[in-house]
């Protein structure tokens, strides 16, 4: 790189964010819609990516002549992965720019801190992430997968023949939310299955870990208990490359010891070399791998709008696609953009997605998705080896803990809840 | 190749003469390859491994590779890209069968079952390989998978074989095929040659036998002292690794710091960019490797890293030159000041790499030698990345040393540092000298972020990982001292992993950082601290 074009990138930057400081005076004949993804620091390797998806979309049904006879106009405000700002920012989404609905989070804290806001605001969101489970928001519709979407059939995978007849489990995860949770569940489900607690090795380590040596030869030890063993990992972010990296230097090959993870997909593979990782898992709804024809205008669309054609897409990407195409259809059902009817218009909302399934939402702000297992290849792409038949309908409460016994998450009537054991109203018949 | 073919023909010849006339039925079995169903594809590899043709390691290397593919006629067919194309070939004959688009073909899909399926097929056969490693492979693939059915080709492989340590596998391998059998006498011996192994994967084999039901009594206790004896051992084996995970660990904290000890430890200036600068060298490896990738034909990619080690030096120390001369000389003397720009211009720099790269991660390969790693002694593998780092290290700081007490450069560079005036008065150009002295730092974070490309994250990120753990380092060493730092490094990364296995990742990093507070209580000037009148700065 010579200081000319160094000083000129820089230039470009700086002129960026002075346009995106002034962003126009606002036109009348506008919808507005927020895009709430961290652009700079540590999520950003992740999310810009998603505000890229929301702005492709957006250029697609302004090209189509718009929605409800106007043109759509994204609100691209960045809460630096800084979480109390994700707060602030829509705040500000929701009060100054008057946005009809927001596309944003990844991490679960994120949304953990906008979630107040837009209760109390009565705002739209539309998460596009897998997660923990455990929440049913009226104001928030997520489109990733739960526990039951994702972990679960892993899990049972490497269960079956197929995936290894697994018998002893090691619960690798960052030390955060989302992977406690989600192993407190999985936990609870090996124990149903008859896995006794002497066969489960749960390990956390902080964010941005980066030297797995120990972690590698604690794994390799506890294989070495005459048992097939599988690595489940909720590691998140940039500490997979390091482990990877030290998995495969190590010589643990996925006949050996398989790992499955649920945050590694194509975009955070394409940072890797993934020559001698084959074999090793990830569970998704949707691998870029799949071929059916929405799948094919999906990454050709993708490839058109980011001038690319080297930039991969995902499972949340594909999420953040099925989110929009859904409240799109909403609005048109409802003709308006008034979030009490968009939300009702947004129930049994079907949208062909790209995974080759018709996803439905469902009254409990989930969706019923296909549930992907997929191998990597030595180009970074995954192979599927197993994919339900059918959709999969979200728990919101898992039924494998014993505290969420009973728990119901419906916004339909009688219900009109989403932590309930009893219905809300009675149902007359 | 040719070695290797007759070889098998040979060993063919003694085993199963009726072969050969079966053309057909290999041509069968491929076909059933295209099944959709993993259990058929399982079943159609491990016939494919009794069938034995010498065409079977072609074909199963072509499957595990996956360019064996399914046309529209659901016929198994070879196939190899052609641009947008695929040139297509019959898997059996190599018979040419023209070219089509990849809509017509499909990829047979391979999951870790017929990997595994495929390793034992070919174990038979890889046995006799003219490769050493090869042939390796395929002993620990026969130790990992015993049966008696193996123990003949076995036996025949270590009467032919001349390398120790694949005899070594292979004897071992034979042992575990004799654990299988019924006969108490060779359970013994085999459990008698297995414990003096310390490999995981014959831990694994013994425990495995010793869960199994029904075991006669004494073969019950030899598998019980030999699963202890082996235990025994596997402690102190444990205790190594842990010493160099430790060093190693050491010496990533070192070169991250190294750079560090220059800029705060001997100029005084808190360098919040210290990072970003070990990030750009991160990314000068990155961008050599693309120009090794575009430029170069593939034989030379290996180089790369050689010439990314100075590249990052230079550009690395470009950016700290230019920083010094812009920023930081107008700050010295006033701490608060620089930190604050300093942690500015890390935030400029991280933005300004987001905006021309992009925010994902970059993709570093290691170049092939310093991939994987040598096994020890077993369970304990050295892996090459790290060993080259921890060597990297160490020469980095001599070089440094030398380059400190042993040039005019040094001299000049010591003497602005420990009284300013006195230099000036003497002649030295002290402006110039600090400039080079802040490249010199930056520019040894470079080749840190060269090196820490092989083990990590090429991100925008990257710098804001090892900023604290290098401060950390420099402040518990001693500021100002480069033993200091060695030292600190050293003992930090030991007594990291020493707590880790006990504590966990997240509470030991809580405990050094308390036990470091603790520390600087008692020591404020750290491990080594200067004496003197560098000291009262």
């Amino acid at each position: 790189m010579n200081p000319k074009s160094l000083l000129r990138n820089f230039a470009i930057a700086t002129a960026l964010f002075a346009a995106m400081a002034t962003s126009p005076a606002k036109a009348e004949d506008t919808i507005k819609i927020g895009v709430l993804h961290s652009l700079s620091g540590t999520m950003a390797i992740s999310e810009s990516t998603l505000k890229d998806t929301v702005l492709m979309m957006v250029n697609d049904i302004n090209k189509k002549g718009g929605l409800l006879g106007k043109k759509v106009e994204a609100v691209v405000v960045d809460p630096a992965s800084n979480w109390p700002l994700f707060a602030e920012k829509a705040r500000e989404l929701l009060q100054k720019d008057h946005v009809a609905v927001v596309f944003g989070c990844w991490t679960s804290v994120s949304r953990k801190s906008v979630l107040p806001v837009f209760e109390e605001l009565n705002g739209l969101l539309f998460y596009p992430v897998q997660y923990e489970g455990e929440e049913s928001s009226n104001n928030v519709f997520y489109t990733g997968a739960a526990p039951n979407q994702q972990a679960i059939p892993a899990v049972e995978y490497l269960m079956s023949k197929e995936g290894g007849d697994v018998k002893r489990w090691v619960l690798e995860g960052t030390d955060y939310v989302y992977p406690r949770t989600t192993n407190k569940i999985l936990r609870a489900f090996l124990h149903s299955k008859g896995v006794t607690d002497a066969d489960i090795m749960e390990n956390y380590t902080p964010f941005g870990f980066s030297d797995w040596q120990t972690e590698v030869a604690a794994i390799k030890k506890f294989a070495s208990a005459g048992k097939k063993t599988a690595v489940v990992s909720t590691i998140n972010g940039d500490a997979n490359v390091p482990f990877y990296k030290e998995l495969a230097n190590q010589g643990i090959k996925a006949t050996d010891i398989p790992v499955v993870a649920f945050s590694v997909g194509e975009e955070e593979l394409s940072g890797i070399d993934t020559k001698n990782l084959v074999g090793h898992l990830a569970a998704w709804n949707y691998f870029e791998s799949v071929k059916n024809p929405t799948n094919t205008a999906f990454i050709k669309e993708w490839h058109a709008f980011i001038k690319n054609d080297k930039r991969v897409t995902n499972d949340p990407m594909e999420a953040t696609y099925i989110g929009f195409k859904m409240w799109t259809q909403a609005v048109m059902q409802a003709g308006t953009t008034n979030v009490d009817a968009v939300r009702q218009a947004m129930y049994g909302q079907k949208v062909k997605a790209p995974s080759g399934f018709t996803v439905v939402m469902n009254t409990n702000h989930h969706l019923s998705k296909p549930v992907m297992i997929g191998e990597i290849r030595a180009d970074g792409q995954f192979n599927v080896v197993y994919k339900t038949k059918t959709t999969i309908k979200a728990d919101a409460w898992s039924p494998y803990l014993a505290e969420d016994k009973g728990k119901i998450a419906d916004w339909t009537f009688p219900w009109v809840c989403g932590n309930c054991t009893t219905a809300k109203y009675k149902s007359y018949q | 190749m040719t070695r290797f073919r007759v070889l098998i023909f040979l060993l063919l010849a003694l085993f199963a003469l009726p072969y050969r006339a079966h053309a057909d039925e290999l041509g069968a079995i491929v076909q059933q390859l295209g099944a959709d169903d993993f259990d058929q594809k399982a079943g159609a590899v491990a016939a494919l491994g009794k069938l034995g043709d010498p065409q079977v390691v072609r074909i199963l290397d072509a499957l595990r590779d996956g360019d064996l593919y399914v046309d529209v006629d659901h016929h198994v067919v070879f196939a190899k890209p052609n641009d947008d194309k695929y040139d297509i070939s019959d898997p059996v004959t190599g018979k040419a069968l023209g070219t089509v688009g990849s809509d017509k073909i499909d990829q047979i899909i391979v999951n870790n079952r017929i990997r595994s399926a495929i390793d034992s097929a070919m174990g038979g056969l890889m046995l006799f390989s003219d490769k050493r490693d090869d042939r390796l492979s395929a002993a620990q693939d026969a130790l990992k998978n015993p049966s008696a059915a193996r123990i003949p080709a076995l036996q025949k492989a270590i009467d032919a074989e001349r390398d120790d340590a694949v005899r070594g596998a292979l004897q071992r391998a034979l042992a575990a095929s004799r654990l299988t059998s019924d006969d108490k006498k060779q359970q013994l011996e085999a459990i008698a040659t297995l414990a003096g192994s310390n490999d995981p994967d014959v831990f694994n084999l013994l425990s495995q036998e010793r869960n199994g039901g029904n075991l006669d009594p004494a073969v019950k206790t030899a598998l019980d002292s030999a699963l202890a004896s082996i235990a025994n051992r596997q402690k102190f084996i444990g205790a190594a690794a842990t010493i160099f995970e430790g060093l190693s660990l050491g010496s990533i904290l070192l070169l991250a710091a190294i750079g560090l000890a220059i800029t705060f430890g001997v100029m005084g200036v808190i360098n919040m960019a210290h990072g970003e600068m070990i990030m750009l060298g991160a990314y000068s490896a990155y961008v050599v490797q693309q120009l090794f990738e575009a430029v170069l034909p593939p034989s030379w990619f290996d180089a790369y890293l050689i010439v990314a080690v100075p590249a990052g030096f230079l550009i690395a120390g470009a950016v700290g030159v230019l920083l010094e001369r812009t920023v930081i000389r107008f700050l010295y003397e006033r701490p608060l000041e620089t930190l604050l720009a300093t942690w500015g211009v890390s935030l400029i720099l991280q933005q300004l790499v987001r905006t021309v790269f992009g925010a994902p991660n970059k993709a570093v390969a290691n170049p092939s030698w310093m991939t994987g790693g040598v096994q020890i002694i077993g369970g304990f593998t050295v892996t090459w990345n790290r060993l080259v780092i921890l060597v990297f290290c160490f020469v980095v700081l001599g070089a440094l040393a030398l380059l400190l007490k042993r040039t005019r450069f040094g001299l000049h560079m010591r003497a602005v540092t420990q009284n300013r005036d006195m230099a000036a008065a003497m002649g030295i150009p002290t402006a110039q000298i600090d400039a080079l002295t802040f490249g010199l730092g930056s520019g040894i974070a470079g080749m840190a972020g060269v090196a820490l490309s092989q083990i990590g994250n090429v991100s925008p990120n990257l710098g804001t990982i090892y900023i604290i753990d290098s401060f950390m380092v420099v402040v518990f060493g001693g500021v100002g001292s480069l033993l200091g730092t060695l030292v600190g490094a050293m003992s930090l990364g030991i007594v990291n992993k020493l707590l880790e296995p006990v504590a966990g990742a997240v509470l030991g990093k809580v405990a050094v950082l308390v036990l470091i507070i603790l520390f600087i209580q008692k020591r404020p000037r750290g491990l080594f601290a200067l004496k003197g009148r560098a000291a009262e700065m």
